[in-house]
């Protein structure tokens, strides 16, 4: 079949090339993307993994605009300095509600899939503003505005309608409100309630006080909100290390 | 190479080497090389390459599941039973922190049974705890309490002087590690006017020796020990602090939370303590690491803290 066949055929005709290419490529895609959506077991079933709540998401939005993922990753590898380090190796399941998610390999600063509950609120405060005044060492550059500007949440309701399309369980009906309460409770289940989210937003905050200064909602609450609740949600004293060991 | 008789064409220096029969400007010709033959070599030797390594390890997905390799890791799982998995990077973490551990249990072991003043006297455990103390506290507590443990003040308290807010026993010490601490002050600016807020802030000073108005610090004297700011409550009789509720000791010149010592003179010294008797204190909080850190990582980390210090 091939006998005959002259590479200068290809190399010579733009529509044939193209084709090839994309024939080619698309071996790789298939055996790489296709699997993961026959194989049953990718996803861990762990339980505790819950959709931010309005405040986390616009803390997280807002850790998207600054660029943080540039330096940070969230996504602690399965090696033992980083156990050290870090804490429990991060697993799919802890980034089923993030869209798009944060895993990453590439590090200039630490990576901040367990900073949760690692650091006081004060601490991230301080730190946000002028990394170096805790950390000498740092080149992180300092954040000052965040503290300085309020938080515009006029629209958190909308940008969580947006990821709801994605599959992100907000809910928008009272059909969907009673799913969630099923699934993660009614607390949890109240903070996705798509129409109680500015409201929702603005009590987590003043309760939260994250920025230590409970007369507004500045930008800095989300964003130390979001980062307090990553890699909390699920715990590992209740996980065997071997059932983990078997989605792979 | 539609070209049959360009093929043959040769030019200049590259004499008896075939073209791609390509000619620009009359004399620049495409020639046609062999590859070199390390290079070919080295190409079929990558995928003989694979063929093996598709045969030890996790390779190509075959309908709902994929090929898992002859490869296999070993280790103990939670019943204490020895358990065989394909090799993946999960099992392979698993068996290594497990032989890690297995090669640290005689430290270990040696550290959860011997009580915290044998540890810190007996040198070779002392060497130890010097080692995977000082990694612990810089993953751990060096952020804030900084990597010599100087602390920053106002924000972080200091661990490597003999002042202990919350006590220094190797007891109080684990308990700080474990539960965290919410250190509070209740803001006095609303509760006292201006001019009993200035008398107190003269007589915490002289308790200290800092410079001071000594007739304004009388006055303190007997606000700090009225009902009206009851400041001994907290502080004690003896100004000296209570550890159990890691209320300061205001008579040592050891400052946590009051800038005195950045103070450039006396003025801006008095204005320090004055801000803090007026806003109070609610932000002294340290994480609690129960959870985060193993019994034993705690046990290492309480030793090394207390010598940090010269502990209690």
């Amino acid at each position: 079949m091939f006998k005959n066949f002259k590479h200068e055929a290809l190399e010579t005709n733009t529509g044939l090339l193209l084709v090839a290419t994309m024939f080619a490529i698309s071996i790789g895609g298939l055996v790489e993307i296709a699997p993961l959506f026959l194989i049953d077991d990718t996803m861990e079933k762990v339980d505790g993994v819950r959709p931010y709540t309005p405040l986390e998401q616009r803390g997280r939005d807002l850790y998207i605009r600054e660029g943080c993922y540039t330096c940070h990753s969230q996504m602690i590898r399965p090696f033992r300095d980083e156990l050290l380090r870090y804490g429990h190796y991060s697993l799919a399941a802890e980034s089923k509600y993030d869209h798009p998610f944060q895993w990453g390999s590439k590090r200039t600063g630490p990576d901040l899939a367990r900073v949760g509950g690692k650091y006081s609120d004060e601490w991230h405060v301080q730190h946000l503003i002028k990394p170096t005044s805790v950390v000498p060492e740092s080149v992180m550059p300092n954040y000052p505005w965040l503290l300085e500007t309020p938080l515009d949440y006029s629209d958190v309701g909308d940008r969580m309608r947006a990821l709801r399309t994605t599959g992100v369980p907000y809910s928008a009906t009272q059909a969907e409100y009673d799913q969630n309460v099923k699934q993660f409770g009614a607390e949890v289940a109240a903070q996705l309630h798509i129409p109680d989210a500015q409201k929702n937003l603005v009590a987590q905050a003043q309760a939260g006080n994250y920025d230590g200064d409970r007369s507004s909602v500045t930008e800095m609450d989300a964003m130390v909100a979001y980062l307090q609740v990553l890699g909390t949600m699920v715990d590992f004293s209740k996980v065997k290390p071997e059932d983990l060991v078997k989605y792979r | 190479m539609a070209n049959e008789q360009a093929q043959t064409q040769t030019h200049g220096s590259g004499g008896g080497v075939q073209t791609t029969g390509h000619v620009w400007d009359g004399t620049l010709q495409e020639f046609n090389n062999p590859l070199p033959v390390w290079w070919t070599y080295g190409f079929y030797i990558t995928i003989l390459f694979a063929l093996v390594y598709w045969f030890f390890y996790p390779s190509w997905p075959v309908g709902t599941s994929f090929l898992k390799g002859v490869n296999t890791v070993t280790y103990v799982n939670q019943d204490g039973q020895e358990e065989s998995w394909h090799w993946n990077t999960r099992a392979k973490l698993l068996g290594e922190v497990q032989a890690a551990k297995a090669e640290q249990k005689p430290w270990f072991d040696k550290i959860a049974s011997l009580p915290y003043d044998k540890i810190a006297t007996d040198p070779e455990l002392n060497s130890f705890i010097q080692s995977a103390g000082k990694a612990l506290f810089a993953d751990n507590c060096a952020a804030c309490h900084q990597t010599g443990g100087a602390g920053k003040i106002g924000h972080y308290p200091n661990l490597a002087d003999d002042n202990w807010i919350y006590g220094g026993t190797f007891d109080k010490i684990r308990e700080t590690i474990l539960g965290g601490r919410h250190g509070y002050m209740p803001p006095y600016a609303e509760a006292l006017d201006k001019g009993q807020v200035d008398t107190l802030a003269n007589y915490v000073l002289s308790l200290s020796g800092e410079p001071h108005d000594a007739s304004k610090a009388a006055e303190g004297k007997s606000l700090f020990h009225s009902h009206a700011a009851a400041c001994y409550y907290c502080h004690g009789d003896n100004a000296q602090g209570r550890t159990d509720i890691g209320s300061a000791n205001l008579t040592d010149k050891v400052w946590v939370w009051a800038d005195v010592p950045g103070g450039q003179d006396a003025n801006a010294k008095l204005a320090a303590v004055r801000n803090l008797i007026n806003a109070g204190l609610n932000r002294g909080v340290m994480p609690a690491w129960e959870g985060r850190l193993s019994e034993e990582q705690v046990k290492v980390l309480t030793v090394y803290v207390h010598e940090l210090g010269g502990g209690k």
